[in-house]
C-alpha cells in the first residue's frame, strides 16, 4: 500500500480499514470470546468471595482483629535471651537445606544422563526417568515430610529426607536440560580421538555443563533454605518448629524475632549464592532458568 | 616468560581454586553433618520403615474385586472431592486477588513506571517481606484473627502472590520499550491511552503467563496450609496420618498428585498459548 501520510483523508483509512480489518479492530467472534472469558472469571470470582465469607461482617471482624491483635502484637520483637536456642535452629535449617540439596544432586547426577533424550538411545527409559522426577516433584516437601516423620521419627533427618527426594526429581529436569542443551561437536571429538563412553562424558559433557549444574544447584540450595525453615511445622527439624510452636502460644514477638532471623539469613544466603553463581556463569542479567522448576 | 610457563601458572592458580573450592565445601559439609545430627546409619535403617510405610498407603487391591476394594478406599470419596473442589477454588481466588494487587503495586514497583524513588523503594521492600515470609507462615497468622478455616488459608496465599506478582510484573514494566508510548502520546493520547494502547498490549502476554504460572504454584500451596489448619485437602491429609489412617492419607495423595498434574499440564499449555501471542504482538 502506498499512503502518503500527509495526505492521509479519511477516505484513505476507510480503504486501509476495508483491506485489513483485523489490524483496525477485533473480530465480533473474538470481542465474545473476550467477554466470555473475563466474564466467567468474574463470577467466579464473585462466587469464591461469597463462598469464602468474604462478602460478610466476619471477614471485616477478622481484619479489625488482624490489625488489633496480630500486627500490633507483633512489635517490637522480643525473646532475645532466646537468641542461643533459635540461632542453633536456624544453623539446623541451613544444614538440612544443604545436606537435602546435595544428596538430591548426588542421586539425580546419574539419572539426569537416563532422562536426557541425546544421551540415552532407550525413549521408554528416558521418558519414564522424566515422568518419575516429575512424580517426585509433584508432592511438596511438607507432604514429603509429613510422611517421613512418620517413617523415621521427629527430628532434622525428616526434613533431610523430604529436600532430598524432592530435589532429587528437580535436579534430574534441570540437569538434563542442561545435558540436552550441549554442543554436539566436543563429544564427537572425543569420541573420534578413541575416547570411550566415560571419557566422553568427562572431557565432552561435563566441561560443557558443569557450570550449568553448578549454578542450579547452589539456586535450588537458596530455595530449600526457605524450605527448611518451614519443614519444622510437622516435626521435620529446623527452626520451623519453634516458630509455629511461638505462633500457637500467642508468644507473637518472640515469633517476630524468629521470622525476622529467617528472613536475615534467606537474604544473606541469596547474596552469597549470588555472587558465587556470577562467577560461576558470568553473566548476572541472565534469567533464571530454573524458574520454571521451583515452587518459589 | 614463554607460553609453556604462562600455561603452568595458570594451572597451578586454577588447582589452588580447586582445591580451595573443595576444602570449603568440605568444612560446609563437616559443620552441617555435626548440626543437622545427620547419620547415614539412621537413614540406612529409615529406609525399610519408609517402604513400610508407601506399601501401607495403598490397601490390598484384589483383581477379582476390583471395582469393590476402590469404593472401599475411596470410601469417603464425595468428602475428599469437596475438600478439593474448596481447594481448587482457594488458589484460584488468591491468585486473581494477588494478581490483582500485586499488578497494582507492580507499576510502582518499577524503576521506570514509580515517580518517586521513596514510593520504589518501600514498595520492593514490602513486596520481598510478602514473599519471603513463606506463605504456611501467613497462614498460622492469619489463623490468630479468623480462626481455623479456608478464610486464613486465601489470605496467607493472596499476600504471597502479592509479592511474587508486584515483583514480576515489575520486572516485565521495566523492560518495556518506550517507543509505543511515545508514539501514542506523539499522536495526541493521555495517561489513560497511553497505559491502554502502548502499556498494556506490551505487558498482558507475560502477565498472563505468570498468572498460570503462579495459579499452578498456587494449588500446590492450597494443598499444604490446611496442615496448620487453614483449609482445603491439606486438613483431611493431616488428620488422617495424624490418625494412623495410612489407606486414607493414600487416597488422598492420589488426588492430590493427579490435580497437581493435571494442573501442571494444563497451565503449560495455556503459558505457551499466552507467550505465543506475545510473539506476533
Amino acid at each position: 500500500m502506498s499512503i502518503r501520510l500527509s495526505s492521509l483523508t479519511v477516505e484513505d483509512v476507510a480503504a486501509a480499514r476495508g483491506q485489513l480489518p483485523r489490524a483496525f479492530s477485533a473480530t465480533p467472534q473474538e470481542r465474545v470470546k473476550f467477554w466470555i472469558f473475563w466474564g466467567a472469571n468474574g463470577a467466579l470470582t464473585l462466587y469464591c468471595l461469597y463462598r469464602f465469607g468474604f462478602l460478610s461482617g466476619d471477614f471485616l471482624h477478622g481484619m479489625a482483629k488482624f490489625g488489633s491483635v496480630v500486627v500490633a502484637q507483633l512489635f517490637p520483637p522480643a525473646g532475645w535471651g532466646h537468641m542461643p536456642e533459635f540461632l542453633k535452629a536456624m544453623g539446623e535449617t541451613i544444614a538440612m537445606a544443604f545436606i537435602g540439596t546435595l544428596l538430591g544432586a548426588v542421586f539425580a547426577l546419574p539419572l539426569s544422563f537416563l532422562a536426557s533424550r541425546n544421551m540415552t538411545r532407550s525413549r521408554p527409559v528416558q521418558f519414564g526417568t522424566r515422568r518419575f522426577a516429575d512424580l517426585l516433584r509433584a508432592f511438596d516437601y511438607l507432604i514429603w515430610a509429613l510422611i517421613f516423620v512418620r517413617a523415621v521419627g521427629l527430628g532434622p533427618l525428616a526434613g533431610i529426607m523430604a529436600i532430598a527426594i524432592v530435589e532429587t526429581g528437580t535436579f534430574i529436569k534441570l540437569y538434563s536440560e542442561a545435558i540436552e542443551n550441549l554442543d554436539r561437536k566436543q563429544v564427537d571429538g572425543i569420541a573420534a580421538a578413541g575416547g570411550n563412553g566415560l571419557q566422553r562424558i568427562r572431557f565432552g559433557v561435563l566441561p560443557q555443563v558443569l557450570p550449568m549444574m553448578l549454578s542450579n544447584t547452589l539456586y535450588m540450595f537458596e530455595h530449600n533454605v526457605r524450605s527448611a525453615s518451614i519443614l519444622g511445622i510437622v516435626g521435620a527439624g529446623g527452626i520451623g518448629f519453634l516458630l509455629a510452636d511461638r505462633l500457637r502460644a500467642y508468644a507473637l514477638q518472640e515469633a517476630c524475632t524468629i521470622i525476622i532471623l529467617v528472613i536475615l539469613a534467606v537474604y544473606a544466603i541469596d547474596w552469597i549464592s549470588k555472587m558465587l553463581r556470577e562467577r560461576l556463569i558470568g553473566d548476572h542479567r541472565r534469567r533464571e532458568p530454573v524458574d520454571d522448576a521451583v515452587q518459589a | 616468560m614463554t607460553f609453556e610457563e604462562q600455561y603452568a601458572a595458570y594451572r597451578r592458580k586454577k588447582r589452588w581454586y580447586a582445591g580451595l573450592f573443595c576444602a570449603l565445601f568440605a568444612l560446609c559439609l563437616a559443620i552441617s553433618w555435626v548440626t543437622a545430627k545427620f547419620d547415614p546409619l539412621t537413614l540406612l535403617a529409615g529406609l525399610p520403615r519408609t517402604t513400610e510405610f508407601l506399601v501401607k498407603l495403598v490397601p490390598p487391591i484384589g483383581l477379582s474385586t476390583f471395582g469393590a476394594d476402590l469404593r472401599e478406599w475411596y470410601w469417603d470419596g464425595a468428602k475428599w472431592m469437596e475438600s478439593l473442589l474448596s481447594t481448587l477454588l482457594m488458589a484460584y481466588l488468591a491468585t486473581v486477588l494477588g494478581t490483582l494487587l500485586g499488578g497494582f503495586l507492580s507499576f510502582f514497583a518499577a524503576r521506570n513506571l514509580a515517580q518517586r524513588y521513596a514510593i520504589y523503594w518501600i514498595t520492593r521492600r514490602v513486596l520481598e517481606i510478602a514473599r519471603t515470609v513463606p506463605d504456611i507462615v501467613w497462614a498460622l497468622l492469619f489463623i490468630i484473627a479468623f480462626g481455623i478455616g479456608p478464610l486464613a488459608g486465601i489470605l496467607a496465599i493472596t499476600v504471597h502472590t502479592v509479592g511474587a506478582q508486584g515483583k514480576l510484573f515489575a520486572e516485565v514494566n521495566e523492560n518495556i520499550s518506550p517507543l509505543p508510548i511515545d508514539g501514542v502520546r506523539a499522536s495526541g493520547g493521555g495517561w489513560l491511552q497511553v497505559m491502554r494502547f502502548a502499556v498494556l498490549p506490551q505487558v498482558l502476554p507475560n502477565y498472563m503467563s505468570y498468572t498460570f504460572w503462579r495459579m499452578e504454584l498456587n494449588v500446590r500451596s492450597a494443598t499444604i496450609v490446611g496442615f496448620v489448619g487453614a483449609g482445603g485437602i491439606g486438613h483431611d491429609l493431616f488428620t488422617s496420618v495424624q490418625l494412623l489412617y495410612f489407606a486414607d492419607a493414600g487416597a488422598i495423595l492420589l488426588i492430590v498428585v493427579a490435580t497437581v498434574m493435571l494442573i501442571d499440564i494444563l497451565s503449560e499449555r495455556f503459558r505457551h498459548s499466552a507467550i505465543g501471542r506475545a510473539s506476533f504482538a
